[in-house]
C-alpha cells in the first residue's frame, strides 16, 4: 500500500516537472479510464493477461524458478492459437476448445526449453528465458511478414482476421470483455488451491525456500524446474491465445506488449498470493489504461505507464528492503591501536 | 636484562554469549619464536578465542598484552598492524583472479598486481618454496591455494601467525612442507598459534601445547613429553565415566548393512568415503565417532540418499539394495533421518510447525487425501511431537524460525521418531541442546532400538556415544574403524581412534590400491 502511494505521489512529481497540471495529471491516469462501464470493461479486460500471467509466474517464483520469458511463452500461445486458427476447419464449440490447448501448449512449448536446459546443463534460467523472448518477437515477425501475411491486408505485417468460429465470445455486450475473463477466474481459484492447499503446492515452496531442505526431504529438484516454468509458460500460452482469439482477432507484429513483464511486477506486489495478484493485475491494468489517456489528453509519451509500472516495483522493493532492515550509519574506521 | 618480553599474553581472557560461554578465564602465553598448539575437541573455543585474536569479535572480560603493552583489537585491521596475520580454514581468495591480484589485494593500494609478484617470489625464494603469480586461483590445487594464503600473510611480515588446521585440506605430502616452513619462520623470531585436534602433528611440530575443553583451559603441556593417549584423554576428558550398557540383544537380525561404500564427496573440500563396511542389526545403536570433517557430512548424505551410491549393493536395508534410491524411496521403506543442520535442511524456519511435521512425516503418516494436505492430520501430528517431545513454542502453528535451537531439535527428532522408523540416522541430535532435553532425546533414541529398530548415531560428542551406542566405530579421512562393542571402548581408545592411530597399525599396501581404485569407479558412476 505504501508503494502504490509512493507511486501516485511521484506521478504527481512528474507531472508537475513535465510542466502538466498534477491533478488534472493524476485525474486523466486514474479517473479517467473509470468513467463509464466501457471504461471499466477494459480495465478488466487488460488486467486479465496480467493477472493470468502473473498467477503462472507466481507458482515457479515461490518454487524458486526465475522466469522472466513469460513474453516469449505468451507470443507462443498466440502463435499456436493463430495456427490452428488459420489451419483447422471452424466448428463452433470445438474450436475453442482446441484453441485454448493449442494456447497452452504453445507457452508450454516455449518455456520447456529453458526447463530442460537447466534440469539437464544446470543454464540459468533467467537469461534463457529472457533470451527466448527475442527469439519469439522475431519468429512472429516473421511469420506476419513472410508464410502468414494476409495476402488481402494491404501488405501490413498482420494474419488474416479469424473466423467468428476461433473468437472468445464477449461476457457483455458493447465492450471487448471476453470469456478470458472467466477463465483467469478460475485460475485464480485454482491458483489458490494448488499453492495454499495442495501437496504439490507445498513441495514446490518447500524449494523455493530451503533447496537443501527439499533434497533432504526427497523432493525431486528436477520436477521443480520443469515445473515451475511449465505452469508459468501455460498461463502465458493460455494468456497469449485470448489476446490474439479476442481483442486483436489477428496475429500481428505488434502482439507483443509488453503483458509477460509487467506481469512480473503483477506477480510480487501481489506477494505471490491469487488474491493478491487479481489486485494488482487491476492497478497495473490502470497503468496501461492510464497511459494512453495521458497521450490522448496530456500529449504525453506512452511510455509515462512504462515509468509507473517500473516506480511501482521500485517503491515495492524499497519498502520491503526497509520493512525488514533498518539503516545504520556506521561510525568512520578507526585505524591503530589504543 | 630484564626477562623477554612474551610476544602475546591473555590473561582470564572471557568471550561470553546469551546462552553459552564459549571461552571461559583463558590464560596463555606465546613466547616469541615459538610453536604454540591449540588443542581441543570441535565446539571446545578455539576458534572463538582465535577470532577475539584476530579482532574479528571481542572479548567480554579479560585482558591482551602485545609485546608487553595491553591492548584491545578492534577489528583485523588493528591486528595486522599489530603484526598478527591468520590464515583461516577456508580460503579468502578470488578464484577468478591470479595469484598476484589476489595478493595486491590484501596489501592494499601501495601495491600494484606487477609489484605484489615480485614481493611474492621474493619471500617465497627466501623459504624455498614455489609460487606462479600469474596463475589463476581456480587453476591451483587446495595445497597450492594455502600456501598463496601463507605467502599472503607473510609479505605483511607478521609476528605471530595464526593457522587454523591448515593440515586438514592437505594431502599428507604437503604437510612435511608446510612443516619445515613453519619450523624456519618460527626460527627467525615469528611466533605461531597453531590450532588443530591431530595429536600426531602436534607432538611432531609444537613447543608448547595449551588444552581447551569446553571453553576452559584444562591443561598446558610440553606434547613431545605426552603420548598421543595421554593427549586425547586431556583434549576428551576423562570425567565423565560410561553409563552401565544395557545387554546387547542376542542373535538379532540385521536390519542395515553398508558394504564397501566408497563415494566421492560432491564437494571439492569434502572428504571422500573410503571402502565403509558395517552392519546394524536389530535394537542395536551404532556410534560412529570422530572429529566433524572427517566424512560425516558425506557418510549422512549417502545414507539418506541425498547423494546416491554409485552401486546399488554398498547399502542394504533388511538385505535390500538401497544405494541407488533417493531420500523419499528409502523413507518409504522405513528409514528416518535426522540432519546434522536443523534450520535450513531439518526444517524450514519460514514454515510452520504443522508443515514442518509434514516435510517428511508425509511419506508414513496419512496427511495427504486426493492431492490435498489434511490439515487436521498435520495439525494433530505436530501436537503430538510437541507433547510428546515437550517443545516450547506458542503452538503448532508457529514458524520453525521462532523456536530457539534446542526446541527446534526436540521437534524435528520427534518428528522422526514418532515415524518409528526401521532404521534411524541421526547426525548430532543433541548439538547445542541444553543438558535435561539432551537427556530426554537419548533416552527416545534409546528406548527406539528397545522397540527392535536399529539407530545409526554420527556424533562429535564423545561423551554421547559412548552414553548411548552398543557399538561404537570412528570415522577418520573417510574410512571407518571396525566397530568394537561399547564395553571395550574407553575414552582413551576412542580418542587414539579419533586421532586416526588404528591406521598404522592396519595399513597395507594392497588395501590402498584397492581402493583408489574403486574411487575412480565412484567418478565415473557420479558423473555419468
Amino acid at each position: 500500500m505504501v508503494a502504490v502511494g509512493l507511486t501516485v505521489l511521484t506521478g504527481l512529481i512528474i507531472f508537475a516537472l513535465l510542466g502538466k497540471d498534477p491533478i488534472l495529471g493524476f485525474q486523466v491516469f486514474f479517473v479517467y479510464p473509470l468513467r463509464s462501464l466501457y471504461g471499466l470493461s477494459e480495465l478488466l479486460l487488460k488486467a486479465t493477461p496480467l493477472a493470468l500471467i502473473g498467477m503462472g509466474l507466481a507458482v515457479g517464483f515461490r518454487a524458486g524458478i526465475w522466469n522472466i520469458g513469460a513474453e516469449g511463452q505468451f507470443l507462443f500461445g498466440a502463435v499456436f492459437a493463430t495456427g490452428v486458427a488459420l489451419y483447422l476447419p471452424s466448428i463452433t464449440g470445438v474450436s475453442l476448445l482446441v484453441m485454448v490447448f493449442a494456447g497452452i501448449l504453445g507457452g508450454m512449448a516455449w518455456a520447456l526449453i529453458p526447463a530442460w536446459l537447466r534440469a539437464r546443463f544446470h543454464t540459468n534460467e533467467i537469461l534463457v528465458s529472457l533470451m527466448l523472448v527475442y527469439v519469439a518477437q522475431l519468429f512472429v515477425s516473421w511469420l506476419v511478414f513472410g508464410p502468414w501475411r494476409d495476402p488481402r491486408g494491404f501488405n501490413f505485417p498482420q494474419t488474416e482476421m479469424f473466423d467468428a468460429a476461433w473468437l472468445l465470445p464477449t461476457l457483455l455486450s458493447g465492450s471487448r470483455l471476453n470469456l478470458a475473463f472467466a477463465l483467469t477466474l478460475i485460475v485464480l481459484v485454482i491458483g489458490h488451491i494448488l499453492l495454499a492447499k495442495s501437496y504439490y503446492g507445498f513441495s514446490i515452496r518447500v524449494a523455493g525456500e530451503s533447496p537443501t531442505a527439499a533434497r533432504y526431504a526427497g523432493l525431486s529438484e528436477r520436477r521443480n524446474i520443469y515445473a515451475g516454468l511449465l505452469i508459468g509458460g501455460a498461463c502465458a500460452g493460455l494468456a497469449g491465445m485470448a489476446e490474439v482469439a479476442g481483442p486483436m482477432g489477428q496475429l500481428t507484429d505488434k502482439a507483443s506488449v509488453g503483458y509477460g513483464f509487467a506481469a512480473i511486477i503483477v506477480a510480487f506486489v501481489g506477494r505471490l498470493q491469487p488474491l493478491g495478484i487479481g489486485l494488482a493485475a487491476l492497478v497495473m491494468a490502470l497503468f496501461f489504461l492510464g497511459g494512453e489517456q495521458a497521450q490522448q489528453y496530456l500529449n504525453l509519451p506512452g511510455s509515462i505507464s512504462r515509468v509507473f509500472q517500473g516506480l511501482l516495483l521500485f517503491y515495492l522493493l524499497a519498502a520491503d528492503v526497509l520493512v525488514q532492515f533498518r539503516l545504520v550509519r556506521t561510525p568512520p574506521q578507526t585505524k591503530g591501536a589504543t | 636484562m630484564k626477562p623477554p618480553v612474551p610476544r602475546l599474553q591473555l590473561q582470564g581472557l572471557t568471550k561470553a554469549y546469551p546462552t553459552l560461554v564459549a571461552n571461559d578465564q583463558i590464560s596463555l602465553t606465546v613466547e616469541a619464536g615459538e610453536i604454540h598448539a591449540i588443542l581441543g575437541e570441535n565446539g571446545a573455543g578455539k576458534s572463538t578465542l582465535m577470532k577475539m585474536i584476530y579482532g574479528v569479535t571481542q572479548p567480554t572480560a579479560g585482558q591482551m598484552f602485545w609485546e608487553g603493552t595491553p591492548v584491545s583489537i578492534g577489528s583485523p585491521a588493528i591486528a595486522r598492524s599489530l603484526g598478527i596475520g591468520m590464515v583461516f580454514q577456508h580460503f579468502s581468495l578470488f578464484e577468478s583472479l591470479t595469484v598476484a591480484e589476489n595478493t595486491s589485494l590484501s596489501l592494499g593500494s601501495s601495491h600494484t598486481p606487477s609489484s605484489a609478484a615480485q614481493a611474492l617470489q621474493q619471500a617465497a625464494a627466501r623459504y624455498g618454496l614455489e609460487v606462479h603469480p600469474e596463475k589463476f586461483i581456480h587453476d591451483l590445487s587446495v595445497g597450492e591455494r594455502q600456501r598463496v594464503e601463507i605467502l599472503r600473510c607473510l609479505l605483511q611480515d607478521p609476528k605471530l601467525l595464526i593457522l587454523d588446521e591448515p593440515t586438514s585440506v592437505l594431502p599428507p605430502q604437503a604437510i612435511e612442507g608446510l612443516f619445515a616452513m613453519l619450523r624456519r619462520l618460527a626460527s627467525e623470531g615469528c611466533s605461531i598459534l597453531y590450532i588443530s585436534h591431530k595429536l600426531q602433528e602436534i607432538q611432531q611440530l609444537c613447543d608448547r601445547a595449551t588444552i581447551l575443553r569446553a571453553g576452559k583451559v584444562v591443561a598446558e603441556c610440553r606434547p613431545q613429553e605426552e603420548t598421543a593417549a595421554s593427549l586425547a584423554a586431556l583434549m576428551i576428558g576423562r570425567d565423565t565415566e560410561p553409563l552401565p550398557k544395557r545387554p546387547p540383544a542376542a542373535s538379532a537380525k540385521t536390519i542395515f548393512a553398508a558394504e564397501g561404500l566408497t563415494l566421492l564427496s560432491p564437494d571439492p573440500y569434502g572428504t571422500h568415503l573410503d571402502n565403509i563396511s558395517f552392519t546394524v542389526p536389530q535394537g542395536t545403536i551404532l556410534g560412529i565417532a570422530g572429529v566433524s570433517g572427517n566424512g560425516q557430512r558425506e557418510l549422512l548424505w549417502a545414507l539418506s540418499g541425498e547423494t546416491r551410491c554409485p552401486s546399488p549393493e554398498m547399502l542394504q536395508l533388511h538385505h535390500e539394495p538401497i544405494g541407488h534410491r533417493g531420500p523419499a524411496a528409502r523413507r518409504r521403506l522405513g528409514m528416518s533421518v535426522v540432519p546434522e543442520d536443523r534450520l535450513g535442511t531439518g526444517a524450514i524456519p519460514a514454515m510452520s510447525l504443522e508443515e514442518n511435521g509434514l516435510l517428511t512425516a508425509v511419506y508414513t503418516q496419512p496427511m495427504v487425501r486426493h492431492g490435498l494436505v489434511d490439515q487436521k492430520a498435520t495439525h494433530a501430528f505436530a501436537q503430538k511431537c510437541i507433547a510428546q517431545f515437550d517443545v516450547r513454542c506458542s503452538g503448532a502453528q508457529a514458524l520453525a524460525g521462532a523456536l530457539s535451537g534446542g526446541n527446534l531439535q526436540k521437534f524435528i527428532v520427534g518428528r522422526e521418531l514418532l515415524q518409528t522408523p526401521q532404521l534411524l540416522v541421526c547426525s548430532q541430535p543433541t548439538w547445542g541442546v541444553d543438558v535435561g532435553a539432551a537427556a530426554l532425546l537419548r533416552r527416545a533414541i534409546q528406548s527406539l532400538a528397545e522397540q527392535g529398530s536399529a539407530v545409526i548415531l554420527i556424533s562429535e560428542d564423545l561423551d554421547e556415544i559412548l552414553e548411548v551406542s552398543d557399538e561404537v566405530a570412528v570415522l577418520f579421512e573417510g574410512k571407518l574403524s571396525p566397530p568394537m562393542p561399547a564395553s571395550e571402548a574407553s575414552p582413551e581408545r576412542v580418542g587414539l581412534l579419533m586421532a586416526g592411530v588404528w591406521q598404522q597399525q592396519t595399513h597395507t599396501g594392497a588395501s590402498t590400491t584397492s581402493t583408489s581404485h574403486r574411487a575412480g569407479d565412484g567418478t565415473r558412476a557420479a558423473s555419468s
